[in-house]
């Protein structure tokens, strides 16, 4: 992308050298993990024994998924770092807001 | 109009200090702002959740199957709105605009299951035979629920009426219980959110029939919107997991 050619992209992401971006294919396969994981998040969920430990299991997996759209399809892994600044601090702020809100009442006591 | 075309795309590439285009930059500003907006909507949800004094409850209204299918075709749009904005820089106009209509349908269907699922829960019904219903012995409880004295009254309409079995409202509204207040707001937003992003996409994709409407300059529009999009996604991901798994799941 013409505008952003004074960024510096992710030297290890050997697709984005010469586009910018990955390809269809790519962008196929993440979409294809994404429904696996759903699924599984989907079959944990039945899995009555696991009991409170489905809850580090289920926020991994959707970190995960949350983590790969983020990168593959908003392109963060392949755009300006100030970009992933940008998100990266709502995001930080959002969970630093909602983790205060819970303590202050009293969610994990 | 060619001269103001010409303007707006000028303006797409000026320089600027960070040599990073600023109406980007602008959206994932924005974006960032809007996590914090659904941080809190999800925090209030938990907060209450639990707390509501009579139901329907999570376990009694929620639809895993159905919701998973939901949140499968968002996750599709996803791909779909990916693969639009590579067809646009590969020069592919026909591919980008199916892609693009793809999205758009995909972002629609994922509405009308949501309206489903709101008439669903809002229609919810509590069955009972009226031969098992003692009415003079204190209140009654029905799957763990306590009746209302409006449902109480509407039983007792029933039973005296000579009815065999009984049908009690039992819907979820937002003024139901905590749980519908937190529910409906949050999934409420984010479905005000998906609606404006559908109007959007299409508004791009009848705009792209026009001279120059699907034209490699037009890449930062399609990609500001290609952001919004996969951002309500990953918003998506997570109510999915912490309102519906959580939510419902008998351990937590």
């Amino acid at each position: 992308m013409a505008e952003e050619s004074g960024t510096q992209p992710d030297t290890g992401a050997a697709e984005a050298v010469h586009t910018g971006h990955p390809t269809p294919l790519t962008y196929f396969k993440v979409a294809m993990t994404l429904s696996a994981i759903t699924a599984v998040e989907v079959g944990v969920f039945y899995v009555e024994d696991l009991g409170k430990g489905i809850i580090p299991i289920l926020a991994v997996l959707s970190i995960a998924k949350f983590a790969m759209v983020a990168m593959f399809y908003m392109h963060l892994r392949y755009d300006s770092r100030l970009f992933t600044t940008f998100f990266v601090a709502g995001v930080v702020l959002a969970v630093s807001v909602a983790l205060a809100v819970l303590t202050l009442f009293r969610f994990f006591a | 109009m060619a001269q103001a075309t010409a303007v707006a795309h000028e303006g797409e590439h000026e320089e600027t200090t960070t040599g990073l285009s600023h109406r980007k930059l602008l959206m994932w500003a924005f974006l960032g702002s809007d996590c914090m907006f659904f941080g809190s909507l999800i925090a209030t949800y938990l907060v209450y959740q639990n707390k509501s004094k009579v139901g329907p409850f999570p376990e009694d209204v929620f639809s895993i199957p159905t919701t998973s299918v939901s949140t499968f075709v968002l996750l599709m749009s996803s791909m779909s709105m990916v693969l639009a904005y590579s067809a646009l820089t590969r020069g592919s106009q026909k591919t980008f605009r199916i892609w693009l209509l793809s999205t758009a349908i995909m972002g629609m269907t994922f509405l009308a299951f949501q309206v489903f699922e709101f008439r669903d829960f809002a229609d919810h019904e509590l069955e009972f035979h009226c031969s098992e219903v003692d009415l003079s012995a204190g209140p009654i409880v029905a799957d763990d629920h306590t009746l209302t004295a409006f449902q109480r009254n509407q039983l007792k309409e029933q039973c005296d009426a000579g009815k065999e079995e009984a049908v009690v409202d039992h819907g979820l509204t937002p003024r139901t219980n905590l749980f519908g207040t937190t529910f409906f707001t949050l999934t409420g937003f984010h479905g005000a959110h998906v609606t404006l992003g559908v109007i959007w996409l299409l508004s791009l994709f009848f705009y792209s029939f026009r001279q120059g409407g699907a034209s490699a300059s037009r890449e930062l529009d399609i990609d500001l919107a290609a952001l919004y999009w996969h951002f309500v996604d990953v918003v998506w991901i997570v109510i999915f997991t912490v309102v519906y798994l959580f939510g419902v799941f008998p351990g937590i």
